[in-house]
Protein backbone atom coordinates (compact mmCIF):
# COMPACT_ATOMS: atom_id res chain seq x y z
CA UNK A 1 0.00 0.00 0.00
CA UNK A 2 2.53 2.54 0.90
CA UNK A 3 4.79 1.70 -2.03
CA UNK A 4 0.97 2.43 -4.11
CA UNK A 5 0.85 5.65 -2.56
CA UNK A 6 5.08 6.78 -2.78
CA UNK A 7 4.23 6.21 -6.80
CA UNK A 8 1.06 7.73 -7.09
CA UNK A 9 2.89 10.76 -5.11
CA UNK A 10 5.51 10.70 -7.68
CA UNK A 11 3.43 10.31 -10.61
CA UNK A 12 1.02 13.09 -9.48
CA UNK A 13 3.99 15.16 -9.01
CA UNK A 14 5.85 14.64 -12.50
CA UNK A 15 2.01 15.43 -14.21
CA UNK A 16 2.12 18.33 -12.41
CA UNK A 17 5.32 19.39 -13.49
CA UNK A 18 4.19 18.65 -17.04
CA UNK A 19 1.77 20.62 -16.18
CA UNK A 20 -0.97 18.31 -16.93
CA UNK A 21 -3.16 19.00 -13.74
CA UNK A 22 -3.50 22.54 -15.30
CA UNK A 23 -4.37 21.60 -18.65
CA UNK A 24 -6.67 19.20 -17.47
CA UNK A 25 -8.92 21.57 -14.89
CA UNK A 26 -8.11 24.48 -17.05
CA UNK A 27 -10.38 22.64 -20.32
CA UNK A 28 -13.09 21.08 -17.48
CA UNK A 29 -13.38 24.56 -15.79
CA UNK A 30 -13.90 26.08 -19.14
CA UNK A 31 -16.16 24.10 -21.05
CA UNK A 32 -18.56 23.71 -18.53
CA UNK A 33 -18.41 27.48 -17.83
CA UNK A 34 -19.42 27.80 -21.66
CA UNK A 35 -22.13 25.02 -20.86
CA UNK A 36 -23.83 26.56 -17.88
CA UNK A 37 -23.88 30.04 -19.64
CA UNK A 38 -25.73 28.70 -22.65
CA UNK A 39 -27.67 26.60 -20.27
CA UNK A 40 -29.16 29.21 -18.00
CA UNK A 41 -30.84 31.51 -20.59
CA UNK A 42 -34.01 31.66 -19.60
CA UNK A 43 -35.50 28.17 -20.48
CA UNK A 44 -39.32 28.62 -19.47
CA UNK A 45 -41.14 25.84 -18.69
CA UNK A 46 -38.98 22.70 -18.49
CA UNK A 47 -40.14 22.04 -15.02
CA UNK A 48 -36.89 20.81 -14.11
CA UNK A 49 -34.38 22.90 -11.91
CA UNK A 50 -31.42 24.74 -13.75
CA UNK A 51 -29.00 22.56 -12.36
CA UNK A 52 -30.03 19.58 -13.58
CA UNK A 53 -30.32 20.86 -17.21
CA UNK A 54 -26.84 22.06 -16.83
CA UNK A 55 -26.15 17.84 -15.64
CA UNK A 56 -27.63 16.57 -18.59
CA UNK A 57 -25.10 18.70 -20.99
CA UNK A 58 -22.52 18.25 -18.73
CA UNK A 59 -22.85 14.60 -19.22
CA UNK A 60 -22.53 15.25 -22.88
CA UNK A 61 -19.60 17.33 -22.84
CA UNK A 62 -17.85 14.99 -19.61
CA UNK A 63 -18.70 11.49 -22.55
CA UNK A 64 -16.34 13.25 -24.80
CA UNK A 65 -14.17 15.33 -22.65
CA UNK A 66 -13.24 12.75 -19.92
CA UNK A 67 -11.92 9.82 -21.99
CA UNK A 68 -9.61 12.16 -24.22
CA UNK A 69 -8.22 13.43 -20.70
CA UNK A 70 -7.80 10.04 -19.31
CA UNK A 71 -6.37 8.87 -22.20
CA UNK A 72 -3.74 11.78 -23.03
CA UNK A 73 -2.93 10.82 -19.59
CA UNK A 74 -1.70 7.24 -19.56
CA UNK A 75 -0.52 6.34 -23.45
CA UNK A 76 2.81 7.38 -21.71
CA UNK A 77 2.30 5.31 -18.79
CA UNK A 78 4.66 2.42 -19.63
CA UNK A 79 5.69 3.40 -23.25
CA UNK A 80 7.14 6.68 -21.36
CA UNK A 81 9.04 4.66 -19.04
CA UNK A 82 10.26 1.91 -21.87
CA UNK A 83 11.74 4.93 -24.45
CA UNK A 84 13.12 7.05 -21.35
CA UNK A 85 14.81 3.84 -19.88
CA UNK A 86 13.73 3.98 -16.33
CA UNK A 87 12.05 0.47 -16.54
CA UNK A 88 14.45 -1.88 -15.98
CA UNK A 89 15.95 -0.01 -12.80
CA UNK A 90 12.21 0.33 -11.74
CA UNK A 91 11.17 -3.33 -11.78
CA UNK A 92 14.61 -4.38 -9.94
CA UNK A 93 12.61 -2.90 -7.00
CA UNK A 94 10.25 -4.88 -4.62
CA UNK A 95 7.35 -3.40 -6.15
CA UNK A 96 4.94 -5.26 -8.16
CA UNK A 97 3.89 -4.44 -11.66
CA UNK A 98 -0.35 -4.38 -10.06
CA UNK A 99 1.35 -1.55 -7.32
CA UNK A 100 3.06 0.55 -10.37
CA UNK A 101 0.02 0.97 -12.59
CA UNK A 102 -2.43 1.27 -8.91
CA UNK A 103 0.04 3.70 -8.03
CA UNK A 104 -0.37 5.78 -11.50
CA UNK A 105 -3.82 5.36 -11.52
CA UNK A 106 -3.88 6.99 -8.41
CA UNK A 107 -2.34 9.85 -9.33
CA UNK A 108 -4.15 10.22 -12.67
CA UNK A 109 -7.39 9.58 -10.73
CA UNK A 110 -6.70 12.16 -8.47
CA UNK A 111 -6.04 14.91 -11.33
CA UNK A 112 -9.24 13.59 -13.05
CA UNK A 113 -11.13 14.24 -9.90
CA UNK A 114 -9.45 17.93 -9.28
CA UNK A 115 -10.28 18.62 -12.95
CA UNK A 116 -14.31 17.15 -13.04
CA UNK A 117 -14.62 18.78 -9.13
CA UNK A 118 -13.59 22.11 -10.11
CA UNK A 119 -15.27 22.10 -13.77
CA UNK A 120 -18.67 21.24 -12.40
CA UNK A 121 -18.49 23.08 -9.27
CA UNK A 122 -17.85 26.37 -11.68
CA UNK A 123 -20.91 25.29 -13.73
CA UNK A 124 -22.94 24.79 -10.15
CA UNK A 125 -21.59 28.38 -8.91
CA UNK A 126 -23.35 30.01 -12.38
CA UNK A 127 -26.40 27.51 -11.98
CA UNK A 128 -27.05 29.16 -8.43
CA UNK A 129 -26.15 32.61 -8.82
CA UNK A 130 -28.99 32.69 -11.98
CA UNK A 131 -31.67 30.71 -9.82
CA UNK A 132 -30.92 29.90 -6.22
CA UNK A 133 -33.20 27.16 -6.55
CA UNK A 134 -31.11 25.47 -8.41
CA UNK A 135 -29.73 24.03 -5.13
CA UNK A 136 -32.06 21.38 -5.33
CA UNK A 137 -30.21 19.30 -8.55
CA UNK A 138 -27.20 19.26 -6.56
CA UNK A 139 -27.28 15.24 -6.23
CA UNK A 140 -27.26 15.08 -10.15
CA UNK A 141 -23.64 16.83 -10.05
CA UNK A 142 -22.97 14.49 -7.40
CA UNK A 143 -23.39 11.69 -9.33
CA UNK A 144 -22.27 13.27 -11.91
CA UNK A 145 -18.66 13.42 -10.12
CA UNK A 146 -18.02 10.20 -9.21
CA UNK A 147 -19.22 9.00 -12.34
CA UNK A 148 -17.10 11.00 -14.22
CA UNK A 149 -13.90 9.87 -12.29
CA UNK A 150 -15.05 5.72 -12.85
CA UNK A 151 -15.14 6.74 -16.70
CA UNK A 152 -11.96 8.07 -16.16
CA UNK A 153 -10.90 5.35 -14.70
CA UNK A 154 -12.11 2.83 -17.43
CA UNK A 155 -9.72 5.07 -19.66
CA UNK A 156 -6.91 5.14 -17.74
CA UNK A 157 -6.91 1.57 -17.25
CA UNK A 158 -7.19 1.25 -21.40
CA UNK A 159 -4.55 4.09 -22.16
CA UNK A 160 -1.92 1.89 -19.87
CA UNK A 161 -3.00 -1.42 -21.59
CA UNK A 162 -2.68 0.37 -24.86
CA UNK A 163 0.87 1.62 -23.56
CA UNK A 164 1.69 -1.57 -22.92
CA UNK A 165 1.18 -3.28 -25.76
CA UNK A 166 2.64 -0.23 -28.31
CA UNK A 167 6.12 0.03 -26.16
CA UNK A 168 6.44 3.47 -28.18
CA UNK A 169 5.03 6.44 -27.04
CA UNK A 170 4.22 7.79 -30.63
CA UNK A 171 2.35 3.99 -31.57
CA UNK A 172 0.46 4.39 -27.99
CA UNK A 173 -0.79 7.98 -28.83
CA UNK A 174 -2.14 6.65 -32.11
CA UNK A 175 -4.00 4.00 -30.44
CA UNK A 176 -4.79 6.04 -27.46
CA UNK A 177 -6.83 8.36 -30.11
CA UNK A 178 -8.56 5.28 -32.08
CA UNK A 179 -10.05 3.68 -29.32
CA UNK A 180 -11.26 7.29 -28.35
CA UNK A 181 -12.54 7.88 -31.94
CA UNK A 182 -14.24 4.47 -31.95
CA UNK A 183 -15.19 4.30 -28.61
CA UNK A 184 -16.84 8.01 -28.23
CA UNK A 185 -17.18 8.87 -31.95
CA UNK A 186 -17.84 6.31 -34.39
CA UNK A 187 -20.03 3.72 -31.43
CA UNK A 188 -22.63 6.34 -31.36
CA UNK A 189 -22.49 7.65 -34.73
CA UNK A 190 -23.21 4.00 -36.09
CA UNK A 191 -25.84 3.09 -33.31
CA UNK A 192 -27.83 6.29 -34.62
CA UNK A 193 -27.64 5.07 -38.19
CA UNK A 194 -28.87 1.51 -37.08
CA UNK A 195 -31.73 3.06 -34.77
CA UNK A 196 -32.54 5.46 -37.72
CA UNK A 197 -32.59 2.43 -40.26
CA UNK A 198 -34.17 0.10 -37.82
CA UNK A 199 -37.31 2.44 -37.21
CA UNK A 200 -38.25 1.69 -33.74
CA UNK A 201 -38.10 -2.27 -34.69
CA UNK A 202 -35.91 -5.27 -32.77
CA UNK A 203 -32.47 -3.46 -33.17
CA UNK A 204 -34.05 -0.39 -30.63
CA UNK A 205 -36.10 -2.60 -28.68
CA UNK A 206 -33.53 -5.64 -28.26
CA UNK A 207 -29.96 -4.70 -29.14
CA UNK A 208 -29.49 -1.18 -28.33
CA UNK A 209 -29.59 -1.64 -24.56
CA UNK A 210 -27.05 -4.07 -24.72
CA UNK A 211 -25.08 -1.76 -27.02
CA UNK A 212 -25.03 0.89 -24.75
CA UNK A 213 -24.44 -0.70 -21.84
CA UNK A 214 -21.21 -2.65 -23.51
CA UNK A 215 -19.64 1.04 -23.93
CA UNK A 216 -18.65 3.08 -20.91
CA UNK A 217 -19.04 5.89 -22.05
CA UNK A 218 -22.84 5.03 -23.63
CA UNK A 219 -23.12 3.19 -19.86
CA UNK A 220 -22.02 6.72 -18.28
CA UNK A 221 -24.60 8.75 -20.23
CA UNK A 222 -27.02 6.55 -19.80
CA UNK A 223 -26.80 6.51 -16.06
CA UNK A 224 -26.43 10.06 -15.61
CA UNK A 225 -29.59 10.70 -17.94
CA UNK A 226 -31.89 7.84 -16.48
CA UNK A 227 -30.52 8.87 -12.90
CA UNK A 228 -31.19 12.26 -13.38
CA UNK A 229 -34.88 13.80 -14.31
CA UNK A 230 -33.56 15.63 -16.93
CA UNK A 231 -33.79 13.07 -19.80
CA UNK A 232 -35.99 14.63 -21.91
CA UNK A 233 -33.67 17.45 -22.14
CA UNK A 234 -31.02 15.37 -23.99
CA UNK A 235 -31.82 14.34 -27.46
CA UNK A 236 -30.06 11.06 -29.77
CA UNK A 237 -28.66 8.55 -27.87
CA UNK A 238 -29.91 9.87 -24.50
CA UNK A 239 -32.90 9.74 -25.66
CA UNK A 240 -32.96 5.88 -25.36
CA UNK A 241 -32.11 6.11 -21.88
CA UNK A 242 -35.08 5.22 -20.31
CA UNK A 243 -34.97 1.38 -21.59
CA UNK A 244 -32.00 0.87 -19.32
CA UNK A 245 -32.67 0.06 -15.97
CA UNK A 246 -30.39 1.82 -13.44
CA UNK A 247 -28.62 -1.58 -11.84
CA UNK A 248 -27.22 -2.07 -15.20
CA UNK A 249 -25.79 0.71 -16.18
CA UNK A 250 -24.15 1.27 -12.48
CA UNK A 251 -23.25 -1.84 -12.84
CA UNK A 252 -21.32 -1.08 -16.33
CA UNK A 253 -19.62 2.01 -14.73
CA UNK A 254 -18.12 -0.17 -12.01
CA UNK A 255 -17.40 -3.44 -14.37
CA UNK A 256 -15.48 -1.28 -16.58
CA UNK A 257 -12.74 0.01 -14.53
CA UNK A 258 -11.66 -3.24 -13.34
CA UNK A 259 -11.80 -4.95 -16.44
CA UNK A 260 -9.30 -2.04 -17.92
CA UNK A 261 -6.91 -2.44 -15.36
CA UNK A 262 -7.13 -6.15 -15.95
CA UNK A 263 -6.30 -5.86 -19.32
CA UNK A 264 -3.55 -2.92 -18.41
CA UNK A 265 -2.14 -5.70 -15.53
CA UNK A 266 -2.06 -8.90 -18.64
CA UNK A 267 -0.28 -6.06 -20.89
CA UNK A 268 2.28 -4.81 -18.70
CA UNK A 269 3.32 -7.89 -17.48
CA UNK A 270 3.94 -8.82 -21.10
CA UNK A 271 6.79 -6.23 -21.31
CA UNK A 272 10.16 -7.37 -21.02
CA UNK A 273 12.63 -4.44 -20.36
CA UNK B 1 29.43 -20.02 3.35
CA UNK B 2 26.67 -19.94 0.90
CA UNK B 3 27.41 -18.37 -2.01
CA UNK B 4 25.42 -14.68 -2.32
CA UNK B 5 25.44 -15.80 -6.16
CA UNK B 6 25.35 -19.40 -8.29
CA UNK B 7 24.84 -19.67 -11.67
CA UNK B 8 25.22 -22.86 -13.70
CA UNK B 9 25.24 -23.69 -16.96
CA UNK B 10 23.28 -20.53 -17.92
CA UNK B 11 22.54 -20.04 -21.72
CA UNK B 12 20.17 -17.66 -23.63
CA UNK B 13 19.34 -16.86 -27.23
CA UNK B 14 18.55 -13.99 -28.68
CA UNK B 15 16.94 -15.25 -31.85
CA UNK B 16 20.20 -16.22 -33.92
CA UNK B 17 22.71 -14.50 -31.46
CA UNK B 18 23.65 -16.39 -28.71
CA UNK B 19 24.76 -14.41 -25.63
CA UNK B 20 25.82 -16.89 -22.93
CA UNK B 21 26.24 -20.12 -23.73
CA UNK B 22 26.97 -22.82 -20.70
CA UNK B 23 28.21 -19.94 -18.09
CA UNK B 24 28.98 -21.02 -14.82
CA UNK B 25 30.16 -18.94 -11.79
CA UNK B 26 29.81 -18.17 -7.94
CA UNK B 27 30.57 -15.45 -5.84
CA UNK B 28 30.96 -16.00 -2.16
CA UNK B 29 29.84 -13.16 0.43
CA UNK B 30 32.15 -9.93 0.68
CA UNK B 31 33.64 -10.58 -2.94
CA UNK B 32 33.75 -8.33 -5.37
CA UNK B 33 33.93 -9.11 -8.85
CA UNK B 34 34.74 -7.51 -12.19
CA UNK B 35 33.58 -9.17 -15.09
CA UNK B 36 35.19 -8.24 -18.42
CA UNK B 37 34.84 -9.17 -22.29
CA UNK B 38 34.05 -7.31 -25.84
CA UNK B 39 31.48 -5.14 -26.34
CA UNK B 40 28.78 -7.62 -26.86
CA UNK B 41 30.20 -10.20 -24.84
CA UNK B 42 27.30 -10.63 -23.20
CA UNK B 43 28.02 -9.35 -19.46
CA UNK B 44 24.78 -6.95 -19.56
CA UNK B 45 22.55 -9.94 -20.53
CA UNK B 46 23.96 -12.17 -17.32
CA UNK B 47 23.30 -9.11 -15.29
CA UNK B 48 19.75 -8.78 -16.42
CA UNK B 49 19.37 -12.35 -16.06
CA UNK B 50 20.54 -12.13 -12.53
CA UNK B 51 18.24 -9.01 -11.78
CA UNK B 52 15.17 -11.15 -13.00
CA UNK B 53 14.53 -9.23 -15.82
CA UNK B 54 15.01 -11.35 -18.65
CA UNK B 55 14.25 -14.75 -18.79
CA UNK B 56 16.72 -17.61 -20.04
CA UNK B 57 16.51 -20.90 -22.02
CA UNK B 58 18.31 -22.77 -19.66
CA UNK B 59 20.42 -23.34 -16.38
CA UNK B 60 20.36 -22.02 -12.80
CA UNK B 61 20.40 -18.81 -11.49
CA UNK B 62 20.34 -18.63 -7.65
CA UNK B 63 20.58 -15.24 -6.09
CA UNK B 64 20.73 -15.10 -1.94
CA UNK B 65 18.98 -18.71 -1.94
CA UNK B 66 16.35 -17.65 -4.39
CA UNK B 67 14.69 -17.31 -7.64
CA UNK B 68 16.25 -14.42 -9.66
CA UNK B 69 13.50 -11.33 -9.96
CA UNK B 70 11.27 -13.38 -7.09
CA UNK B 71 10.09 -10.53 -4.27
CA UNK B 72 12.49 -12.31 -1.73
CA UNK B 73 15.72 -11.56 -3.87
CA UNK B 74 14.62 -7.66 -5.59
CA UNK B 75 14.65 -7.49 -1.66
CA UNK B 76 18.25 -8.45 -1.26
CA UNK B 77 20.09 -7.00 -4.83
CA UNK B 78 20.41 -3.65 -5.74
CA UNK B 79 21.16 -2.96 -9.67
CA UNK B 80 23.04 -0.03 -11.82
CA UNK B 81 21.79 -0.21 -14.93
CA UNK B 82 24.23 0.51 -18.06
CA UNK B 83 22.49 3.41 -19.17
CA UNK B 84 20.79 4.75 -16.20
CA UNK B 85 17.94 7.49 -16.56
CA UNK B 86 15.30 9.16 -14.47
CA UNK B 87 12.70 11.21 -15.06
CA UNK B 88 13.79 14.51 -15.76
CA UNK B 89 11.13 16.40 -14.31
CA UNK B 90 12.10 15.29 -10.72
CA UNK B 91 14.67 16.21 -8.70
CA UNK B 92 17.62 14.48 -7.56
CA UNK B 93 16.31 14.36 -3.93
CA UNK B 94 12.60 13.71 -4.64
CA UNK B 95 13.96 10.39 -7.16
CA UNK B 96 15.71 9.17 -3.91
CA UNK B 97 12.85 9.34 -1.74
CA UNK B 98 10.98 7.13 -4.40
CA UNK B 99 13.49 4.78 -4.02
CA UNK B 100 13.92 5.06 -0.20
CA UNK B 101 9.69 4.58 0.02
CA UNK B 102 9.39 1.26 -2.63
CA UNK B 103 12.31 -0.08 -0.43
CA UNK B 104 10.16 0.60 2.95
CA UNK B 105 13.26 2.82 3.90
CA UNK B 106 12.25 6.07 5.45
CA UNK B 107 12.79 8.91 2.66
CA UNK B 108 14.09 11.10 5.18
CA UNK B 109 17.29 9.40 4.34
CA UNK B 110 17.48 10.66 0.96
CA UNK B 111 19.98 13.75 1.46
CA UNK B 112 22.15 11.76 3.12
CA UNK B 113 22.22 9.03 0.74
CA UNK B 114 22.78 11.54 -2.07
CA UNK B 115 25.76 13.14 0.22
CA UNK B 116 27.39 10.32 0.39
CA UNK B 117 27.79 9.95 -3.69
CA UNK B 118 28.67 13.92 -3.57
CA UNK B 119 25.56 15.62 -4.67
CA UNK B 120 24.40 17.33 -1.91
CA UNK B 121 24.74 20.66 -3.81
CA UNK B 122 22.37 19.72 -6.37
CA UNK B 123 20.14 17.71 -4.41
CA UNK B 124 17.47 20.23 -5.33
CA UNK B 125 17.54 20.08 -8.88
CA UNK B 126 15.77 18.56 -11.48
CA UNK B 127 17.82 15.40 -13.21
CA UNK B 128 16.82 16.58 -16.07
CA UNK B 129 19.36 19.64 -15.82
CA UNK B 130 22.15 17.21 -14.50
CA UNK B 131 25.15 15.90 -16.23
CA UNK B 132 26.01 12.59 -17.12
CA UNK B 133 27.97 11.92 -14.47
CA UNK B 134 25.94 13.54 -12.01
CA UNK B 135 22.94 11.28 -13.13
CA UNK B 136 25.82 8.26 -13.00
CA UNK B 137 25.76 9.22 -9.08
CA UNK B 138 22.32 9.37 -9.04
CA UNK B 139 22.17 5.76 -9.87
CA UNK B 140 25.16 4.89 -7.29
CA UNK B 141 22.67 6.83 -4.56
CA UNK B 142 20.19 4.56 -5.17
CA UNK B 143 22.00 1.14 -5.18
CA UNK B 144 23.18 2.09 -1.33
CA UNK B 145 19.57 1.90 -0.23
CA UNK B 146 18.69 -0.46 2.28
CA UNK B 147 21.76 -3.14 3.52
CA UNK B 148 21.98 -5.49 0.01
CA UNK B 149 23.29 -8.25 -0.09
CA UNK B 150 24.26 -8.32 -3.45
CA UNK B 151 25.13 -5.29 -5.90
CA UNK B 152 25.07 -5.58 -9.64
CA UNK B 153 27.03 -2.90 -11.24
CA UNK B 154 26.84 -2.34 -14.90
CA UNK B 155 29.71 -0.13 -15.73
CA UNK B 156 29.14 1.77 -12.57
CA UNK B 157 32.49 4.24 -13.68
CA UNK B 158 31.53 5.19 -16.74
CA UNK B 159 30.58 9.38 -16.98
CA UNK B 160 32.99 9.47 -13.49
CA UNK B 161 36.03 11.76 -13.13
CA UNK B 162 38.81 9.90 -11.74
CA UNK B 163 38.94 11.45 -8.51
CA UNK B 164 35.29 9.96 -8.44
CA UNK B 165 36.15 6.55 -9.84
CA UNK B 166 38.28 6.44 -6.69
CA UNK B 167 35.63 7.36 -4.09
CA UNK B 168 33.77 5.05 -5.88
CA UNK B 169 35.91 2.28 -4.87
CA UNK B 170 36.54 3.23 -1.60
CA UNK B 171 32.51 3.40 -1.26
CA UNK B 172 32.83 -0.50 -2.56
CA UNK B 173 35.29 -1.42 -0.22
CA UNK B 174 33.30 -0.21 2.81
CA UNK B 175 30.51 -2.01 1.71
CA UNK B 176 32.49 -5.61 0.84
CA UNK B 177 33.88 -4.91 4.02
CA UNK B 178 30.21 -5.30 5.80
CA UNK B 179 29.56 -8.56 3.43
CA UNK B 180 27.80 -7.14 0.84
CA UNK B 181 28.62 -9.19 -2.80
CA UNK B 182 29.94 -7.24 -5.64
CA UNK B 183 29.39 -7.68 -9.08
CA UNK B 184 30.73 -5.22 -11.37
CA UNK B 185 31.39 -4.76 -15.39
CA UNK B 186 33.77 -2.68 -16.60
CA UNK B 187 35.87 -1.68 -19.53
CA UNK B 188 38.53 -0.40 -17.18
CA UNK B 189 41.40 -2.76 -16.56
CA UNK B 190 43.52 -0.69 -14.50
CA UNK B 191 40.81 0.30 -11.97
CA UNK B 192 39.75 -3.34 -11.94
CA UNK B 193 43.31 -5.00 -11.47
CA UNK B 194 43.47 -2.54 -7.77
CA UNK B 195 39.97 -2.71 -6.42
CA UNK B 196 38.41 -6.05 -6.98
CA UNK B 197 39.22 -9.79 -5.40
CA UNK B 198 38.59 -11.48 -8.67
CA UNK B 199 38.02 -11.11 -12.49
CA UNK B 200 35.76 -13.12 -15.19
CA UNK B 201 36.23 -12.57 -18.77
CA UNK B 202 33.13 -13.09 -21.07
CA UNK B 203 34.21 -13.78 -24.72
CA UNK B 204 31.73 -14.38 -27.19
CA UNK B 205 28.60 -15.69 -24.02
CA UNK B 206 31.04 -17.67 -22.96
CA UNK B 207 33.49 -17.61 -20.25
CA UNK B 208 36.89 -18.03 -20.88
CA UNK B 209 38.75 -17.12 -17.49
CA UNK B 210 37.76 -16.68 -13.53
CA UNK B 211 40.42 -16.24 -10.72
CA UNK B 212 42.31 -13.79 -9.47
CA UNK B 213 44.49 -11.28 -11.47
CA UNK B 214 47.87 -13.10 -9.94
CA UNK B 215 46.13 -16.29 -11.13
CA UNK B 216 45.29 -15.04 -14.70
CA UNK B 217 48.77 -13.94 -14.71
CA UNK B 218 50.36 -17.53 -14.17
CA UNK B 219 47.69 -19.40 -16.62
CA UNK B 220 48.50 -16.60 -19.63
CA UNK B 221 52.41 -17.25 -19.08
CA UNK B 222 52.81 -14.66 -21.50
CA UNK B 223 56.51 -13.41 -22.52
CA UNK B 224 58.26 -10.62 -20.59
CA UNK B 225 59.95 -7.93 -22.63
CA UNK B 226 62.86 -6.86 -21.93
CA UNK B 227 64.37 -3.35 -23.44
CA UNK B 228 68.12 -3.27 -23.68
CA UNK B 229 69.87 0.28 -24.12
CA UNK B 230 73.62 0.07 -26.02
CA UNK B 231 76.38 1.99 -24.97
CA UNK B 232 77.37 4.91 -27.51
CA UNK B 233 78.99 3.16 -30.56
CA UNK B 234 78.11 -0.88 -28.91
CA UNK B 235 74.78 -1.00 -31.19
CA UNK B 236 76.50 -2.90 -33.52
CA UNK B 237 78.17 -6.11 -31.53
CA UNK B 238 75.17 -5.90 -29.10
CA UNK B 239 72.63 -6.96 -31.92
CA UNK B 240 75.02 -9.17 -33.06
CA UNK B 241 74.97 -10.83 -29.84
CA UNK B 242 71.30 -11.06 -29.73
CA UNK B 243 70.13 -11.95 -32.79
CA UNK B 244 66.95 -12.52 -31.49
CA UNK B 245 65.80 -8.95 -31.00
CA UNK B 246 64.53 -6.74 -32.88
CA UNK B 247 66.12 -3.27 -32.90
CA UNK B 248 63.79 -0.14 -32.97
CA UNK B 249 63.90 2.89 -34.44
CA UNK B 250 65.23 4.43 -30.98
CA UNK B 251 68.12 2.10 -30.94
CA UNK B 252 66.50 0.24 -28.13
CA UNK B 253 67.00 -3.90 -28.61
CA UNK B 254 63.92 -5.74 -28.03
CA UNK B 255 64.16 -9.22 -26.59
CA UNK B 256 60.73 -11.48 -25.73
CA UNK B 257 61.15 -13.93 -23.53
CA UNK B 258 59.23 -16.70 -21.53
CA UNK B 259 59.15 -16.91 -18.06
CA UNK B 260 61.79 -19.83 -17.29
CA UNK B 261 63.87 -18.00 -19.99
CA UNK B 262 64.23 -14.44 -17.70
CA UNK B 263 66.99 -15.21 -15.42
CA UNK B 264 69.32 -16.69 -18.28
CA UNK B 265 68.71 -13.91 -20.35
CA UNK B 266 69.68 -11.17 -17.89
CA UNK B 267 72.95 -13.24 -17.33
CA UNK B 268 73.60 -12.67 -21.17
CA UNK B 269 72.74 -9.44 -20.77
CA UNK B 270 74.74 -8.45 -17.80
CA UNK B 271 77.74 -10.85 -19.82
CA UNK B 272 77.89 -7.86 -22.45
CA UNK B 273 79.03 -5.07 -19.31
CA UNK B 274 80.42 -2.29 -21.52
CA UNK B 275 78.08 -2.68 -23.98
CA UNK B 276 74.74 -2.35 -22.28
CA UNK B 277 73.87 1.18 -21.11
CA UNK B 278 70.60 0.38 -19.22
CA UNK B 279 67.81 -2.11 -19.79
CA UNK B 280 63.98 -2.78 -18.43
CA UNK B 281 62.07 -5.28 -17.90
CA UNK B 282 58.20 -5.23 -19.13
CA UNK B 283 55.90 -7.68 -17.68
CA UNK B 284 53.01 -8.90 -19.08
CA UNK B 285 50.22 -5.72 -19.03
CA UNK B 286 46.73 -6.57 -18.04
CA UNK B 287 45.45 -5.42 -21.53
CA UNK B 288 47.82 -8.37 -22.52
CA UNK B 289 46.86 -11.03 -20.10
CA UNK B 290 43.10 -9.44 -20.37
CA UNK B 291 43.44 -9.76 -24.64
CA UNK B 292 45.23 -13.20 -24.61
CA UNK B 293 41.99 -14.85 -23.13
CA UNK B 294 38.97 -12.54 -24.68
CA UNK B 295 41.01 -13.50 -28.46
CA UNK B 296 41.27 -16.95 -27.13
CA UNK B 297 37.60 -17.94 -28.65
CA UNK B 298 37.94 -16.42 -32.02
CA UNK B 299 36.75 -12.28 -31.55
N1 LIG C 1 17.12 -7.41 -26.47
C1 LIG C 1 18.00 -7.99 -27.30
N2 LIG C 1 17.58 -8.48 -28.48
C2 LIG C 1 18.45 -9.08 -29.32
N3 LIG C 1 19.76 -9.23 -29.08
C3 LIG C 1 20.25 -8.75 -27.92
C4 LIG C 1 19.39 -8.11 -26.96
N4 LIG C 1 20.15 -7.74 -25.91
C5 LIG C 1 21.40 -8.13 -26.18
N5 LIG C 1 21.47 -8.74 -27.39
C6 LIG C 1 22.68 -9.32 -28.00
O1 LIG C 1 23.33 -10.13 -27.03
C7 LIG C 1 24.73 -9.98 -27.10
C8 LIG C 1 25.27 -9.56 -25.74
O2 LIG C 1 24.85 -8.24 -25.45
P1 LIG C 1 25.20 -7.52 -24.08
O3 LIG C 1 24.42 -6.26 -24.02
O4 LIG C 1 25.03 -8.48 -22.98
O5 LIG C 1 26.75 -7.17 -24.27
P2 LIG C 1 27.75 -6.47 -23.27
O6 LIG C 1 28.78 -7.47 -22.91
O7 LIG C 1 27.02 -5.83 -22.16
O8 LIG C 1 28.40 -5.35 -24.21
P3 LIG C 1 28.87 -3.86 -23.89
O9 LIG C 1 30.26 -3.94 -23.37
O10 LIG C 1 28.85 -3.20 -25.23
O11 LIG C 1 27.91 -3.25 -22.93
C9 LIG C 1 24.98 -8.96 -28.21
O12 LIG C 1 25.32 -9.65 -29.38
C10 LIG C 1 23.66 -8.26 -28.37
O13 LIG C 1 23.49 -7.86 -29.69
MG1 LIG D 1 26.71 -3.93 -21.57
Amino acid sequence: MSRILATGITEFRISFRNRWVLIATGMMVLFALVLAAAGSAPTGDVGVDRLSVTVASLTSLAVYLVPLLALLMSFDAVAGEVERGTLPLLLTYPVSRLEILLGKLLAHLAILALAVTLGYGAALVVAIWSDPGAIEGIGSLWRLIWSSVLLGATFLGAGYALSALARRPSGAAGLAIALWLVAVVLYDLSLLALIVTDGGGAFTTQALPIALLANPADAFRVFNLSAGEAVAAAGGIGGAAGAVPLWQSATSLFAWPLLAIALALAAFRKVTP
Amino acid sequence: MTPTLTISRLTKHFHSVEALNQVSLSLQPGKRAALLGHNGAGKSTMMKIILGLIPFDSGDVTVCGEAPGSAAARMQVAYLPENVAFHPALTGEEQIRHYLSLRGENPRNAPELLARVGLAHAARRRIGTYSKGMRQRVGLAQTLIGRPRLLVLDEPTSGLDPVSRRDFYDLLDGLSADGTTILLSSHVLTEVEARTDSILILSGGQLVAEGTLADLRARAALPIMLLVRPAAAHAAPLAAAFPEAVVGADGLLRISCAQAQKLPLLARITARGADVADFDVIPPSLEDIYSHFSRRDGQ
